[in-house]
């Protein structure tokens, strides 16, 4: 159900009458790169633009991965962790059996989420320009507010096909039915005198594995 | 208001108060110096910065020229996907939908994102008025809308406060609005961000009702995109029940794939980043994940008026980065406070007179409010000619009478006669130049406009005098000067566009 209908003839009306005589617009020509980045150089620029945005960049195989994440939760403190609906069974097969895992219920409220300490997850894709990772809400990865209310985020990026070099070379790859979130590093503001401080609500700590299978 | 004699001094008395403040003046410099540099770097990182800068543009304006169509095909979008679509004409059109939405929920409280839309109309003062707190979340805002103050820059809306004012205002008002800031709190950044988490947390995790803008919607897919940096935007846009969003007609897109030229040149332009670490995109409503009612509230409040005007529709292309802010000199000096509208700055000047009529005085006042340098334009990801704007709105100002006008027209009137008869111009700089000594420093009888400026000194002798003696003998009897001479008096000659000619380089840095 629609309100306000009648300023929506009002101002559709409006819209036609004042560009009634404006000429065509010049075409969209997009002639712009596809990309800036060459293929082999694609994970060596994420991880540098992750870094320069105080990302906590760590790499590993798929043998190591377990073990590196048990290894990063026990190190963070972490008595909690929250797990996505499917995260690969493996990548927690490490984890210290004193974390508890956290499945994430519907019915879960905002403050119970607040009083976990750690979430893992895989992503939809990186982008090596942006240093950017997105989040598509699957099954690895969950809800959104999974990877924004406890503090401490480590993300899992397979390197052989997720990461891609550019913004134009990621959004044919997206699906905008999804709700997506782009992370580039931990939360941050510049508010105070235009100077980049890290850490205000979503995560402080982002963690990111580049998982080389 | 004192001294309105002109109908333009409305700018010109708020900015002389804030050139006269020190602390304002440094912070401004500060703040805005560093973002300029690092903006350059940032862009000139993508060689095809000029090519983009093209592509945004003209997504702009094929987007305006067909608003209509696009403007209900996203509605037909959002609606598909479970949205519900609000038209509001004006400001009070839309400040009631929402109270009305806020208050079919039951809630007498509301957290926001960072809105410009949401400024301009003073939803939190209507909300207010009707029993509703409104919350704003952006550290920014936070410390504006604590401090009882008003927003000065797009981006960094407590630009003109410095560290230790954020500091004293956290530790006397937090506690009237919430959790009180630490003890001891002290002036480095970082323990001033670690009071609001802890100030804004309570607020997030009990909210029930987001208000939030957008900054671009997509036709095609109705899905709407907000760009942030501190995770305040993820925690408004997914933790409540209910979502609304109230943005500008103007900020539609055609296609998905539009995006991808705005995610590369809005986070350079305006925080100067690669990317800026949060861009939320959603669509309609998603399930079980975030808010499971979402109301888009479309707003015009001026922009179909400003759509009409052939020059300065290209105002609409803006998408609010706020690069032209940090570059030009008169915002560096003034400040934001002085353009009397939450759109400051360059684009301010052009906005706020269309948006809102050029009826008022500081609304005549701002198309004045520049030295036309082109700065604005050479930063702008959309190419917008902010410089062509101003002179064109100070056109239809002075069109629009008023006293001062009426004798500035005169003026320009009686000088295009003079300058039409050399013999009367040549025999009017003789007695100027004899006379010099007697001329007051300010011209009398034109009010405020005159009061802040001094009348340039004029030299001994006119220029045509000094050109017979010194250069004349050399050439030819009446051949013009090559080149532009070294006088550079030539003010009258042709190709002297001044800022406003089209031959500006676009270097983009």
């Amino acid at each position: 159900m629609n309100t306000g209908s009648g300023s929506r003839e009002r101002i559709l009306a409006r819209i036609r009458t004042a560009v009634a005589d404006a000429p065509d617009a010049p075409e969209v020509v997009r002639d712009y790169l596809d990309t800036h980045t060459p293929e082999d150089r694609v994970v060596e620029l994420l991880a540098e633009n992750l870094a320069d945005y105080r990302a906590i960049v760590h790499r590993a195989g798929t043998e190591e991965l377990p073990g590196l994440i048990g290894r990063l939760l026990a190190e963070r403190g972490a008595r909690t962790v929250l797990v996505p609906p499917l995260l690969p069974p493996s990548w927690l097969s490490a984890t210290p059996a004193e974390i508890t895992r956290v499945e994430d219920d519907v019915d879960a409220t905002a403050r119970e989420l607040d009083a976990v300490d750690s979430v893992v997850t895989g992503c939809a894709l990186a982008v090596a320009e942006t240093g950017t990772l997105v989040l598509d809400a699957a099954p690895d990865q969950g809800r959104r507010r999974i990877t924004l209310v406890p503090d401490h985020h480590i993300c899992v990026v397979r390197t052989a096909d997720q990461v891609v070099g550019s913004v134009p070379q990621a959004m044919p790859r997206l699906d905008p039915t999804r709700p997506l979130t782009w992370i580039s590093g931990p939360s941050a503001t510049s508010d105070i005198e235009l100077d980049r401080v890290e850490g205000v609500h979503g995560p402080r700590t982002l963690e990111v594995i580049l998982l080389a299978e | 208001m004192s001294g309105t004699y002109l109908g333009m001094p409305a700018f010109p008395a708020a900015a002389k108060e804030a050139v006269g403040n020190e602390t304002l003046r440094a912070n401004l410099r500060h703040a805005t110096h560093t973002i300029r540099d690092k903006r350059a770097k940032a862009v000139a990182e993508l060689d095809d910065w000029m090519l983009l800068r093209e592509a945004g543009k003209r997504i702009k304006d094929h987007t305006l020229r067909h608003l209509d169509r696009y403007l209900v095909q996203l509605e037909e979008s959002v609606t598909a996907a479970g949205g519900v679509v609000h038209w509001a004409a004006d400001a009070a059109e839309a400040n009631r939908i929402v109270a009305e939405l806020v208050k079919a929920t039951g809630e007498s409280e509301v957290v926001k994102v960072k809105s410009m839309a949401t400024q301009e109309i003073g939803l939190n003062e209507a909300l207010e008025a009707e029993g509703i707190s409104a919350y704003e979340t952006d550290l920014a805002e936070l410390i504006v809308q604590l401090g009882d103050d008003r927003p000065s820059h797009i981006l960094v809306p407590a630009i003109h406060k410095n560290r230790g004012e954020i500091r004293d205002i956290f530790r006397d008002r937090m506690g009237a609005w919430g959790r009180a800031a630490p003890e001891g709190l002290s002036d480095t950044p970082g323990e001033l961000a670690e009071a609001a988490r802890l100030h804004l947390r309570e607020k997030f995790l009990r909210a029930k009702v987001g208000v939030s803008g957008a900054n671009f919607m997509v036709a095609e897919t109705g899905t709407l995109v907000v760009f942030e940096s501190e995770g305040n935007g993820r925690m408004c846009l997914t933790l409540p029940e209910t979502l609304i969003s109230v943005v500008g007609i103007e900020k539609v897109v055609p296609s998905w794939r539009d995006l991808e030229v705005f995610l590369q040149t809005l986070p350079r332009s305006s925080t100067a980043e690669r990317m800026n670490p949060y861009t939320t995109m959603w669509t309609g409503t998603h399930d079980t994940d975030g808010p499971s009612t979402f109301h888009l509230v479309l707003l015009d409040n001026g922009r179909t008026a400003t759509l009409a005007d052939e020059v300065g529709r290209q105002a609409l292309r803006c998408i609010r980065c706020s690069a032209c802010l940090n570059v030009c000199p008169v915002y560096e000096r003034a400040g934001g406070h002085a353009y009397g509208s939450v759109y400051p700055g360059p684009i301010g000047a052009i906005l706020s007179p269309q948006l809102r009529g050029t009826g008022s005085e500081i609304d005549a006042s701002l198309p004045y409010a520049s030295s036309l340098c082109g700065a604005c334009y050479e930063v702008c990801p959309v190419a917008i000619d902010i410089p062509e704007v101003l002179v064109h709105l100070r056109e239809r100002v002075a069109d629009q009478g008023g006293k001062g006008h009426r004798l500035e027209k005169a003026a320009m009137k009686a000088a295009g006669w003079v300058f039409d008869h050399p013999r009367v111009l040549a025999a009017g700089e003789k007695a100027a130049s004899r006379t010099r000594r007697l001329h007051p420093s300010r011209l009398p009888g034109a009010g405020a406009w005159t009061n802040t400026r001094d009348l340039p000194k004029l030299p001994p002798e006119p220029f045509r005098d000094w050109w017979k003696k010194n250069r004349a003998q050399d050439r030819g009897k009446g051949a013009r000067p090559a080149g532009s001479g070294t006088q550079g008096r030539d003010a009258h000659g042709p190709g002297v566009g001044g800022p406003n000619s089209d031959d500006r380089k676009d270097s983009g840095t």
